[in-house]
């Protein structure tokens, strides 16, 4: 049911909805104009002239081999964040959807990671997993494993994957335990009877029926790994060691404020912005075609 | 065909004894209608039968095996829902065929059997869609079509029919009892509708408040109601109960209002003035001068008859069947027909029956 507010005249839902309108030129559409427009420029060494250059920035941009390697390690990064907190948010969604004790506490302590904001969340985890003083870390070290993110880098992926991977469970967890719930008890005790294993009933009838739930849970999740992770990041490796760390969104600041290259900086900004479109779309797209 | 035994079964949720010991035993293709008031366990003892529950204690024999610790899947029993339960993202050819995949059959060995149950069910055309596509009634079908593909020892049926409308109702009623006959599978069938509970079952079971109270053909349980609860459930509109004491000699019952029924099949044993709770269903009381005087709260026409619903005066309830009539008086007597009365104990609710 929709629910309309009908207003004389046009001055207070003017007012009403100019805050929104504000933010929205500040924050969004004058900085991505500027990105815009900067992308077609190059600075000197100083920064203080720049000229246009038309799409030189982009052609080089994908000329550049170093740009090309962190491509394939943001599909990377994203891909194994996607699959470890949706693997794992769904694993702790089915043990909650059954009959447990302390169900609620359970529930309630899932979700909590994700009112962490995700620099603490970082912090969480250097703290954890710091080979001098982390608790996870020391142990590794112990354990005669040679644990230093600092210094190797699939090890430093490896802790960024986990910690930009457990702030989306929580989420996952939500969304896939109202999706276990809402699957009728009868059709799972029918299938049963009709003789199914565990196992079995989870391929033929709980897959299939939170299918829609997960394709949106994917979308969300390949959003949130390439272009939410930097704070993580930020808090935990700052790209590095070298550039092992160094996602899309990443490179774009480093770039930017770091080397202080504008002009590629915002050529790497507004194909990531194309990026968002084209995914918010497909989102869309398919939300629309659910309801 | 299959024979099915429960043994002393109860089941208790925590402290909530919801099954405090059921003994049944039913023949090879027998079936049996299961009916008593919301809550008393109807749907548990189905439960348990199918698997779903792991019993408190006690034994379910299925041709003499005992399953009751058994998985579904080890059990070949099928059960039919209320809410049908079909799996939603499957046609309806692959809902019958499910079970049938599992246990391996042979496509074409699925594809004939799926053809011939759709076929006896109507189905033949609906094969390729969805549940959702489909009538309340046509989900019904296929329902039953995915238990009796399977060919299953024992039926489970758990108020297959309660989500239908009338004329529905009384269509797939007559086809149920058709294909169990035919397939003479061992059923169970849990109803809270009184056609179902008298028309379907070869025996009827009464149940109240977790245990067995009456088992006996339909009829007898009509006719000889075992309890006061019996007599109560069933039957619609309710048989009337009200408190006497019985008089000189056993041979009559006396009324508060000093009413006087003389037994038409005789004596019944116990002292003078021993409590009594007599019965009279609504449609054997007569209205006729110099009875029982009652007065009138509420009429019924129902079409074919009209039940008339009013007070004695004690104040107890009492209604009436009569036929159609025209124009209802504020006040009528009625005259009970002594070879239609039921007499029970004052206490205990048991029936008393003539010496
Ligand atoms: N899983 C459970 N945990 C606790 N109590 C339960 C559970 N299942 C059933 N009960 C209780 O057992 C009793 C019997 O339930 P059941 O569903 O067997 O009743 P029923 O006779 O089928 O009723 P209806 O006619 O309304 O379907 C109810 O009081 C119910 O609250
Ligand atoms: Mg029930």
């Amino acid at each position: 049911m929709e629910r309309r507010t009908i207003f004389d005249g046009w001055l207070l839902p003017a007012m009403l909805v100019l805050p929104q309108l504000v933010l929205t030129f500040f924050f969004f559409l004058w900085p991505a104009a500027r990105a815009i427009w900067s992308s077609l420029e190059r600075q000197d060494a100083f920064g203080i002239n720049s000229e246009f250059v038309g799409f030189e920035n982009f052609v080089d941009l994908f000329e550049d081999p170093l740009y090309l390697e962190a491509v394939v390690r943001t599909l990377i990064f994203v891909f194994f964040v996607t699959v470890i907190a949706m693997a794992v948010a769904l694993v702790l969604a089915i043990f909650a959807d059954r009959e447990i004790r302390g169900r609620d506490i359970y529930r309630t302590l899932l979700i909590w990671p994700y009112a962490v904001a995700p620099a603490i969340a970082g912090v969480l985890w250097v703290l954890l997993m710091d080979p001098n003083v982390g608790l996870v870390g020391v142990g590794l070290n112990n354990m005669g494993i040679n644990w230093d993110y600092r210094l190797n880098g699939f090890q430093a992926m490896l802790l960024v994957i986990l910690a930009s991977a457990w702030k989306q469970v929580s989420y996952n967890f939500i969304f896939f335990l109202a999706a276990l719930q809402s699957i009728p008890k009868s059709v799972t005790e029918a299938a049963r009877i009709d003789g199914a294993s565990e196992l079995h009933r989870f391929r033929t009838i709980t897959l299939p029926l939170i299918a829609p739930t997960t394709f949106f849970l994917i979308v969300v999740n390949v959003v949130y790994a390439a272009f939410d992770t930097f704070a993580t990041i930020a808090a935990t490796t700052q790209g590095g060691p070298g550039r092992s760390t160094e996602t899309l969104v990443f490179k774009v600041f480093r770039d930017g404020i770091v080397n202080v290259n504008i002009g590629s900086s915002s050529a790497q900004s507004v194909v990531l912005m194309v990026g968002v479109i084209l995914i918010t779309a497909l989102q869309f797209r398919f939300m629309e075609k659910k309801s | 065909m299959a024979t099915l035994q429960l043994e002393n079964l109860k089941k208790s949720f925590g402290t909530t004894h919801v099954l405090k010991g059921v003994d049944l035993s039913l023949a090879s293709g027998e079936m049996l209608v299961i009916v008593g008031a919301s809550g008393c366990g109807k749907s548990t003892l189905l439960r348990l039968v199918a698997g779903l529950e792991t019993p408190t204690s006690g034994q379910i024999m299925v041709d003499g095996r005992d399953v009751a610790q058994l998985d579904p899947a080890q059990r070949d029993i099928a059960m039919v829902f209320q809410n049908y339960a079909l799996y939603p993202h499957m046609t309806v050819f692959d809902n019958m065929a499910y079970g049938l995949r599992i246990r391996g059959l042979s496509r074409e060995d699925i594809g004939k059997r799926v053809q011939d149950a759709a076929n006896t069910l109507g189905l033949g055309a609906l094969l390729k869609r969805t549940p959702r596509q489909l009538s309340g009634g046509q989900r019904q079908r296929v329902a039953m079509g995915r238990a009796i593909v399977r060919e299953p020892k024992v039926f489970l049926f758990d108020e297959p029919l309660s989500n239908l409308d009338a004329a529905l109702r009384v269509q797939m009623r007559a086809e149920i009892r058709r294909l169990q006959r035919r397939m003479r599978v061992t059923s169970l069938y849990v109803t809270h509708d009184q056609v179902e509970a008298m028309t379907l079952g070869d025996r009827l079971l009464v149940m109240h408040l977790g245990k067995p109270v009456q088992l006996a053909t339909p009829m007898e349980v009509f006719e000889k109601p075992a309890n006061t609860y019996v007599a109560g459930f069933i039957g619609a509109p309710s048989m009337n109960l009200m408190p006497a004491k019985l008089g000189h000699g056993g041979a009559s019952a006396v009324l508060e209002d000093g009413h006087v029924i003389t037994f038409a099949d005789g004596r019944r044993p116990g002292q003078d003035g021993r409590k009594l709770t007599v019965g009279i269903r609504p449609e054997h009381l007569r209205p006729e001068p110099g009875g029982i005087e009652i007065f009138i709260d509420l009429v019924e026409p129902l079409g074919s008859e009209t039940v008339v619903i009013g007070r004695m005066k004690n104040g107890e309830l009492v209604s009436v069947k009569i036929p159609s009539a025209g124009s209802i008086p504020e006040t009528m007597s009625v005259v009970i027909a002594p070879e239609h009365l039921h007499v029970f104990d004052g206490e205990t609710g048991l029936r008393v029956e003539a010496v």
